[in-house]
């Protein structure tokens, strides 16, 4: 398929469709509400529907509905809006069902800036909402990237029966760029036996949510972990960028990660040995990029759009948690090339 | 010999957990009846609720869905979409329908989707033992209000079915109530009518049930059935509130 | 003569006396010699005069009632 220039929000909503979703439940909010925008006038052409929410809780427990009844479904929203959500994805999570969320970040907290922010790292990595739960979390730094990855995070939510979240930001969302179409569908993707259908002839579908018995209860959070341990084995994604002689290692993601390049581009030009590791995937973070390089890295740069949530899995992954420094803007503002070179050179010192 | 009223298979063999007394076995059973009669067993979805009927889905011998508290009409929106042609329903109570979920339920019916929602408003919460619900009378006891629910602190009650017949979006609306055989007759006609509008596909259809919690009331169930009479359908009247299928043939 | 039978899972009734308390001919007691599993004095058929009008069995919240009319 040709390339064609799209906006990342409506991007993202044209991936879902070729990844074969046909139902999206969302609430406008900016800096995404040209998502729902794109996919009510869309999502009608390919038999699709499009419901536009009340409200984010709502539109997410729609989300918990679809994907019960065994249909690929969509919502986006951005920062206060995925807040909203997260009761929601506490429930799809603890039955196991497959969904998509997309979060354009914004500045926060509360109802903080329209300006792209990375201050949902927490909130999205480390479980919004109640209980034992992981979701898996893809962090796209690129339009193109966006679109492999939100249509990745239906394959990957119908094979392991867990929420995906694509966790982008307000820039991405906004910035036009070259994109391009190329679904392939994963091999191995388990059928969706346990979908509600109307019991037909057979056996009644029943999912469920309250495991009152706390052994039962347990055994459930347990069952959830074996599924984790597969995710982690498996899914751990990040790009090396200029790694193989970095002896000191930006880590950053999304959009920060993207100016962090070109910061890269400078110091490599006058000498110095620096590179990135880029988590594509925040959660499960690439454990085995840090067990790659650590030997030679003698500091890890941590620089995002908040105020350092990415730093103690960073400090976990490189096992040393001095060896980890951290630069950030936050509240909407994204760091500039001279700012994060300038916090290079200050670590390194002379160090080429 | 003829057996005249026996057990019906679109119940489960499962014990029922509720109290002694409580309607919401009753009225599980009117819908499963209904549902079996009409043939729609096989081919029904039900959203339960956060609520003593959570465990519905284990009585209901067809598909279902343990809901977030509140939300089951948002997610009886989503499995509809996917599934037009299936019976859509879901179950609530007070709390979940009138309290935490009054957006969901409001604007579910607004949307005019094609669910049956089943409202069991007892005026109590039931699970968390017996606090006050948006349905409680004045006057009437809670734990959250124990000299009595007093409209000057605590508002008054709301009256869901007058509130959603003013939409546009309801096709049919009734309020009905379980405490004698007689009323048990007519919440069955309603709830079979209810279905049957959702399988026409003219739009959302509500049941309300006036119901009773023994146990939280601090009544034996005969009485309760009496407060049932005496206190609640006073406040909260039974009758058709909205039906498109009369205007229509008007 | 009886029109009707009254037959009641003793297991499952929770002996909440609302068939008793609708039965137009006095025809339901709950037992005050029997104890179910749950612990709960199940209703029984205390008389003849059963008419197989089903009351009983629209009242009860558990399921517990079969009516059988007879010829």
């Amino acid at each position: 398929m040709a390339k064609v220039l799209m906006k990342g929000n409506e991007a993202v909503g044209k991936a879902a469709i070729e990844a074969g979703c046909r139902y999206f439940f969302g609430y406008p909010i900016t800096p995404q509400s040209e998502v729902p925008e794109y996919l009510s006038s869309e999502l009608p052409k390919v038999g699709g529907t499009f419901v536009q929410a009340e409200s984010e809780v709502a539109a997410i427990n729609m989300v918990y509905g679809a994907a019960a009844a065994g249909a690929r479904v969509l919502t986006s929203s951005s920062s206060p809006g995925v807040a909203l959500k997260q009761e929601g994805i506490g429930y799809i999570s603890n039955a196991s069902l497959p969904a998509v969320i997309i979060n354009m970040m914004r500045g926060g907290p509360g109802l903080g800036t329209i300006q792209p922010g990375q201050a949902d790292y927490n909130m999205a990595v480390k479980g919004g909402s109640n209980g034992d739960y992981h979701n898996v979390v893809l962090a796209p730094a690129s339009v193109q990237e966006a679109v492999d990855m939100v249509m990745e995070a239906f394959d990957i939510a119908d094979m392991y029966g867990t929420p995906v979240i694509v966790l982008a930001d307000g820039l991405i969302g906004q910035m036009m760029e070259p994109v391009e179409f190329n679904y392939v569908r994963r091999e191995g993707i388990p059928e969706k036996t346990w979908a509600l259908t109307g019991k037909g002839k057979g056996e009644r579908h029943n999912i469920k949510n309250l495991v009152i018995d706390p052994d039962d209860c347990e055994a459930w959070n347990h069952e959830h972990f074996e599924v984790y341990e597969r995710i982690l084995a498996n899914e751990e994604a990040w790009e090396d960028y200029l790694m193989e002689d970095a002896e000191y290692a930006f880590v950053s993601y999304g959009t920060a990660s993207r100016v962090v390049r070109t910061a890269i581009g400078y110091l490599r030009a006058e000498g110095y040995k620096v590179g990135m590791i880029r988590p594509k995937t925040l959660w499960p973070f690439p454990q085995k990029a840090f067990d790659k390089w650590n030997g030679q890295v003698k500091k890890y740069l941590d620089v995002e759009m908040s105020m350092g949530q990415m730093v103690p899995d960073v400090a976990y992954a490189c096992n040393d948690k001095n060896k980890v420094v951290f630069h950030g803007r936050t509240g909407g503002n994204v760091p500039t090339v001279d700012e994060v070179v300038a916090f290079a050179k200050e670590i390194m010192g002379g160090d080429k | 010999m003829a057996v005249v009223f026996e057990k019906t298979k679109a119940l489960t063999d499962a014990k029922l957990h509720y109290c002694p007394g409580c309607a919401h076995g009753i009225v599980h059973r009117l819908v499963a009846e209904v549902l079996e009669e009409m043939g729609e067993v096989e081919n029904t979805i039900a959203c339960v609720p956060v609520g003593c009927a959570v465990f519905a889905n284990n009585y209901f011998n067809f598909d279902a869905i343990q809901c977030a508290h509140g939300r089951a009409p948002a997610t009886a929106t989503g499995i509809k979409r996917v599934h037009p042609d299936k019976v859509v329903m879901t179950y609530q109570g007070d709390g979940d329908l009138a309290s935490i979920g009054t957006c969901e339920i409001v604007h579910a019916a607004a949307r005019g989707e094609k669910i049956t929602t089943i409202f069991i408003n007892n005026g109590i919460y039931g699970m968390t033992g017996g606090q006050m619900a948006p349905t409680t009378l004045p006057g009437m006891k809670a734990t959250t209000a124990k000299a009595g629910r007093d409209p000057k602190i605590n508002g008054n009650p709301l009256r869901v079915s007058e509130m959603l017949a003013t939409l546009t979006g309801p096709a049919y609306i009734e309020r009905v109530s379980v405490s004698t055989p007689a009323q048990v007759t007519a919440a069955k006609k309603a709830i079979r009518k209810a279905f049957e509008i959702q399988k026409q596909g003219l739009g959302f259809t509500f049941i309300e049930v006036v119901s009773s919690c023994p146990t939280n009331w601090g009544l034996t169930p005969v009485k309760a059935m009496e407060f049932v009479r005496e206190k609640m359908i006073p406040y909260y009247p039974l009758g058709v509130f909205k039906d498109i299928t009369a205007e229509e043939g008007k | 003569m009886a029109k009707g039978k009254v037959t009641i899972n003793e297991v499952i009734c929770k002996g909440c006396g609302l068939c008793v308390s609708v039965c137009p001919k006095n025809v339901l007691a709950l037992s005050t010699t029997k104890i179910n599993p749950a612990g709960y004095n199940p209703a029984e058929m205390v008389s003849e005069d059963c008419i197989a009008c089903t009351s009983c069995a629209k009242m009860c919240p558990d399921c517990a009632i079969t009516v059988e009319k007879l010829d």
